[in-house]
C-alpha cells in the first residue's frame, strides 16, 4: 500500500467506503463477483492491493479470490490503456470479417490482443459478442460500438482518437 | 374486500391516465428506438435532435424511447404514432432525415415518404396482433386480407400492418382501416372481402359488420408489416418495441401484471403449477426441459428457503434474444419470476446477467425499483400477504455459466465450473436449497400463457414443441434481426421470407443453429421444421436462438473450426474429456485448414467427438464436438479437399490460397509498398510479380490493388 499514489489513495477509499456495505452481511461471501465488478469500476482494473483489501473485509483468502478473477474474462488484471478497444468475434462478425479488422489494429497499435499499445492510449481486446451483429464486423471503444467496418474506417477512427491526445 | 386483481385494475387505470396526461398537450408521441442495436447505429444522437426541438418549443410532441423491434438492417428507427392516426415508422433515419421529419411531418403533417416504412400508403389496415389475440381466426383473417388485397390489385395502395395489444381484448379480432380510423370488431375471416370490395375500393365502410365510428381517437402502436410478420407471431416480443421499457405505466396499459393479479386473487400454487405444465412449455434456454415438471419438483421440496434464478447469461457467440427481450419488455420478465415464486413457495428471485449488457441491466434496475414502488414487488404484494423480491447480479463473462450448476455457483461466488446432476438445482441449487432456474424467454411466457390460459397457448406450435422461439438471425441474410416464429416454422421460411434470402444474391451454403452447441444444417435441410426433436434429428439443436446464416464464401471447416476455438477456450477445465479433447481437435482442425490436414484425421475427429459427448461432465462439453460434426456430416466433401487437395472452395483458408498478379497490373507499385515481407517485385508501371516461396499470403496486395490485377485462387 505504501506504493500508492494520491489517485490510487483516492479511489482506494471509495472502495472502503463501499466495502462497508457487505460488513455482517449473511452470505457475504457470495458477494464476491459483485464486489470484483465495483473493484475494477474504480481502478480499471483488478489492483492488487485493492484485492487485499476485499479479501480482508470479506474473510475470504486471497488465493480464492485469484482463483476467481482469473477465471473469468470480463475482469482484468493488468493496467489498461486509456481507451479501451474490444474487437467483436461473435460469430456474425467473424463470417464478415472480424479477423482482418483485428489484424488492422494490432498493426495500428503496436500490441496483440491483450495487451496495451506502446503510447500506453489503447488496449486491445477481444469480445465474445457484442450483441449487435447486424452491425458486424464491429467493435467497441469506450463503450461505443463502432458497425459495419472495414480496415480502412479502422485506422480513421483510431486516427481521430489519437489526435485528441496530441 | 379489496383482492389483487381490483389493486392492479386502479393502477391501470392510474397509468393510462398517467400516459394520457403526459401527452395532453400533443396529438402525437414519438417513439425513438433505443435498444443497443439502434443505439449503436446512431439513435442517441437521433433521440437528441427530436428532444432538442422539444425543448426549442419547434413542435410541441411526446419524445419517448422502445426496445427493439427487430429490424436491426434499417436502424435507427423512429415512430411517429398519431391519435386516431396511422402510426408512421421511419427507417434509417440519420440526422438529416430527423430534422426534415420535424419540418415537414411533425409542423406540417406531410410524411416523408421516401424514408417511412410503414404509414405512407392510400389506405392501411392495422390488424391487432397482440399477444391475447392470436388464435387460428385471427391468422385466416390475415390470409383472407392479403389475398383479397392481391387479388384486387390494391398492393401499391393499401398496406396490411400488425400493431400490438389494443387492450381490447374482449372484441377481438380487431381490425381498423386507417385513415377513416374505423374499426372492425368480433371480424370473422368470412367478412374480409366484404370489407376489401366496398370499404376499400369503393370507400364505403360495412355498416352491417361489428363496427367501431368516431370512437375516442387512440394511439395504436403498428410494429411491423405483413412482408416481414406473416410468418411471426409475437409472444415473448409482445411489448418489444411498442412500450417504453423505462416506463411500468406503459407495460401497466398492455395488461402488464394482469398475470401476477390473477394468480394471486384466483390461483392456488399447484394451480398455477397445473397451467404452465398442460401449456406444454419448454425450457427456451436450449435444451428444453418441460418448464411445468421443472416447477413441480422445486415445488415439492420442503425447505425454510427457496431460489428462483433468471438464467440472462446469454453467452452465445451471435445470439442477442435475451438482451433485445430484457431491453425492450423488462417487466415481463420480472413478472414471470413472481408468478414462478408464487408456484413453488419462494419468496427470493435472482436475475444472472451478462456484465457486457450494461443497457439490460440498467433497465432491469429501472423496472425493478418501479415494480417495488407500485407494490409488485416486496412484502405483501398487493395485499396478497405473498412476498417476493429480486435481486441482479452479473455475470463476469464465462460462456460455462449458462449452465445452470455453474452460474449457481458463480451466484455464490466462486469460479463458474459445473458439477454433475443429479442432485438437481431443484433438489439442491443456490446454497444448497431448491432452486429453480429458468432462461429469459421462458419466464417471457408466462404471463401470457396464464393470461390466455394452457389450452390457447399449447394450439401454438408442434406436437411436442408448444409456442414460439424467438431466434436472433444474423449473418449474410439481407433482414439481420430478432424474429420470433412459431414452434414448426421451416428453416427455409426463416431464411427466406422472413430472412429476405441471402445477402448479394449469394448462394446460400448453412444454416448454423445453437451456437457453440449446435451445428450447422446444409440446403437439403432447410425444410425442417423448426422444434427441439426435428432440429436433433437433423444434426443441430434449437439451442437459445442464435441463427447464423451462411453463404458459400465461408469455408464450413473453418466455421468448424471457429466455434471449437470458442469452446475450447471456454472450457472451464474441471473435467479431461472437454479440457483434452476440445484441444485435440483443435490441434486437428488447425492442421487442415493450414494445408497440413493428414489422412485419417476426419474419422479421428468424428471419434474424438464422440468421446468427448459421452464422457463430459456438462453441456459445455457434451455439445462441443456438435459444430464439428455436423459440418463434417453435412459438408464432409470440404474437409475432404482442403486434406487432399489442399483446396478451399470458398477461398476464405488463406494458406490454400494462392496470390498471382496478372495483365491487368498497370505498375503503380501499390502492392509492392504494402506487402509485409518484400515479396513482391517490379519497376513503376510495369507488371509486378510475387515470389510464391516468401508471400505469406496475407492478402494485402489484393485488398490494396485498385485495378483488379491480383487473382486469388
Amino acid at each position: 500500500m505504501e506504493n500508492l499514489d494520491s489517485v490510487d489513495l483516492e479511489k482506494m477509499k471509495i472502495l472502503k467506503d463501499y466495502l462497508k456495505n457487505f460488513k455482517d452481511k449473511p452470505r457475504v461471501e457470495s458477494n464476491l463477483i459483485t464486489i470484483l465488478h465495483k473493484v475494477q469500476d474504480i481502478f480499471g482494473y483488478l489492483d492488487r492491493s485493492a484485492l487485499e483489501e476485499v479479501a480482508e473485509t470479506i474473510q475470504v483468502p486471497t488465493s480464492h479470490i485469484w482463483g476467481v478473477a482469473t477465471f473469468y474474462h470480463y475482469f482484468k488484471l493488468k493496467k489498461p490503456g486509456k481507451h479501451i478497444i474490444s474487437v467483436c468475434l461473435g460469430t456474425a462478425c467473424y463470417i464478415k470479417g472480424a479477423d482482418e479488422i483485428i489484424a488492422k489494429l494490432k498493426e495500428e497499435l503496436k500490441t496483440d490482443v491483450g495487451g496495451v499499445s506502446p503510447d500506453g492510449l489503447f488496449s486491445l481486446e477481444e469480445a465474445r459478442c457484442l450483441g449487435a451483429c447486424s452491425l458486424a464486423p464491429v467493435v467497441m471503444i469506450d463503450g461505443k460500438v463502432y458497425g459495419n467496418l472495414t480496415p480502412q474506417s479502422v485506422t480513421q477512427i483510431i486516427k481521430e482518437y489519437k489526435s485528441k491526445h496530441k | 374486500m379489496t383482492t389483487p386483481i381490483d389493486v392492479l385494475y386502479k393502477k391501470k387505470l392510474q397509468a393510462i391516465d398517467r400516459i394520457y396526461n403526459k401527452t395532453y398537450f400533443s396529438d402525437k408521441i414519438i417513439y425513438v428506438g433505443m435498444a443497443s442495436c439502434e443505439i449503436a447505429a446512431g439513435s442517441k444522437e437521433i433521440m437528441e435532435i427530436f428532444k432538442d426541438a422539444v425543448k426549442k418549443g419547434t413542435i410541441m410532441t411526446y419524445v419517448t424511447q422502445r426496445g427493439c423491434v427487430g429490424l436491426c438492417s434499417v436502424e435507427p428507427t423512429v415512430d411517429i404514432v398519431e391519435k386516431g392516426k396511422m402510426s408512421v415508422r421511419y427507417i434509417n433515419v440519420n440526422a438529416e432525415v430527423a430534422k426534415k421529419i420535424i419540418e415537414e411531418h411533425l409542423k406540417k403533417g406531410q410524411i416523408v415518404k421516401e424514408h417511412a416504412y410503414f404509414g405512407a400508403k392510400e389506405k392501411s389496415i392495422v390488424i391487432c396482433q397482440g399477444a391475447f389475440c392470436l388464435n387460428s381466426e385471427n391468422q385466416r383473417i390475415i390470409e383472407a386480407f392479403k389475398e383479397n388485397i392481391e387479388n384486387n390489385n390494391l398492393k401499391d395502395k393499401v398496406e396490411i400492418c400488425f400493431s400490438g395489444c389494443l387492450g381490447m381484448c374482449n372484441e377481438g379480432p380487431i381490425v381498423i382501416v386507417y385513415p377513416d380510423n374505423i374499426a372492425y370488431t368480433k371480424l370473422k375471416a368470412e367478412d374480409v372481402k366484404l370489407i376489401v370490395e366496398r370499404h376499400l375500393i369503393e370507400g364505403k365502410p360495412v355498416e352491417e359488420l361489428n363496427i367501431l365510428k368516431n370512437g375516442k381517437p387512440r394511439f395504436i402502436k403498428v410494429f411491423g408489416t405483413i412482408d416481414k410478420f406473416y410468418k411471426q407471431k409475437r409472444i415473448v416480443l409482445r411489448n418489444c418495441g411498442l412500450i417504453d421499457p423505462e416506463n411500468i405505466d406503459e407495460y401497466l396499459a398492455v395488461r402488464g401484471y394482469e398475470s401476477l393479479a390473477k394468480v394471486l386473487t384466483y390461483m392456488t400454487p399447484q394451480q398455477v403449477i397445473e397451467e404452465v405444465k398442460k401449456s406444454g412449455l419448454r425450457g427456451r434456454g436450449g435444451a428444453g426441459y418441460p418448464t411445468g415438471i421443472k416447477w413441480e419438483l422445486t415445488a415439492k421440496e420442503s425447505s425454510d428457503e427457496k431460489f428462483v434464478i433468471c438464467n440472462a447469461d446469454e453467452g452465445d457467440p451471435g445470439a442477442f434474444m435475451d438482451r433485445s427481450t430484457i431491453e425492450g419488455d423488462p417487466h415481463s420478465i420480472i413478472e414471470g419470476m413472481i408468478i414462478g415464486g408464487y408456484a413453488i413457495g419462494s419468496n427470493k428471485g435472482i436475475i444472472y446477467i451478462r456484465a457486457e449488457y450494461p443497457l439490460a441491466v440498467e433497465r432491469l434496475n429501472i423496472a425493478l425499483e418501479q415494480a417495488k414502488k407500485e407494490g409488485f414487488l416486496g412484502e405483501n404484494i398487493l395485499g396478497s400477504g405473498f412476498s417476493f423480491d429480486i435481486e441482479i447480479r452479473l455475470g463476469a463473462g464465462a460462456f460455462v455459466c449458462g449452465e445452470e450448476t455453474a452460474l449457481i455457483h458463480s451466484i455464490e461466488g466462486h469460479r463458474g465450473m459445473p458439477r454433475p446432476r443429479p442432485p438437481y438445482p431443484s433438489v439442491k441449487g443456490l446454497f444448497d436449497k431448491p432452486t429453480l432456474v429458468n432462461n429469459v424467454e421462458t419466464w417471457a411466457n408466462i404471463p401470457v400463457i396464464i393470461i390466455s390460459g394452457s389450452e390457447w397457448f399449447s394450439e401454438i406450435g408442434t406436437k411436442r414443441s408448444k409456442g414460439t422461439k424467438v431466434f436472433a438471425l444474423a449473418g449474410k441474410v439481407k433482414n439481420t434481426g430478432l424474429i420470433e416464429v412459431p414452434m414448426g416454422t421451416t428453416l427455409r421460411e426463416i431464411v427466406y421470407e422472413i430472412g429476405g434470402g441471402i445477402l448479394n444474391d449469394k448462394k446460400f451454403k448453412a444454416v448454423q443453429t445453437g451456437g457453440p452447441s449446435g451445428g450447422c444444417l446444409a440446403e437439403e435441410h432447410l425444410d425442417t421444421p423448426v422444434d427441439y426433436e426435428s432440429l436433433v434429428s437433423a444434426g443441430s439443436i434449437m439451442g437459445s436462438g442464435g441463427m447464423i446464416v451462411i453463404d458459400e464464401e465461408s469455408c464450413m471447416v473453418a466455421v468448424a473450426k471457429f466455434f471449437l476455438e470458442f469452446t475450447q477456450d471456454e472450457s472451464c477445465g474441471k473435467c479431461t474429456p472437454c479440457r483434452e479433447g476440445t484441444k485435440r481437435m483443435l490441434e486437428i482442425l488447425t492442421r487442415i485448414v493450414e494445408g497440413k490436414g493428414q489422412e485419417g484425421d476426419i474419422e479421428k475427429l468424428e471419434r474424438l467427438g464422440d468421446m468427448i459427448k459421452k464422457a463430459s461432465l456438462c453441456g459445455l462439453g457434451q455439445s462441443a464436438p456438435n459444430p464439428v460434426l455436423s459440418t463434417i456430416k453435412n459438408f464432409r466433401e470440404e474437409y475432404e479437399e482442403h486434406i487432399k487437395n489442399k483446396k478451399c472452395r470458398a477461398r476464405f483458408c488463406t494458406n490454400l490460397l494462392t496470390y498471382e498478379i496478372t495483365d491487368n497490373c498497370t505498375g503503380c507499385t501499390a502492392c509492392k509498398k504494402v506487402c509485409p515481407v518484400e515479396a513482391i517485385s517490379g519497376s513503376p508501371k510495369q507488371k509486378h510479380l510475387i515470389n510464391q516461396q516468401i508471400c505469406i499470403k496475407c492478402g494485402a496486395c489484393w485488398r490494396v490493388c485498385r485495378f483488379n490485377a491480383i487473382s486469388r485462387s
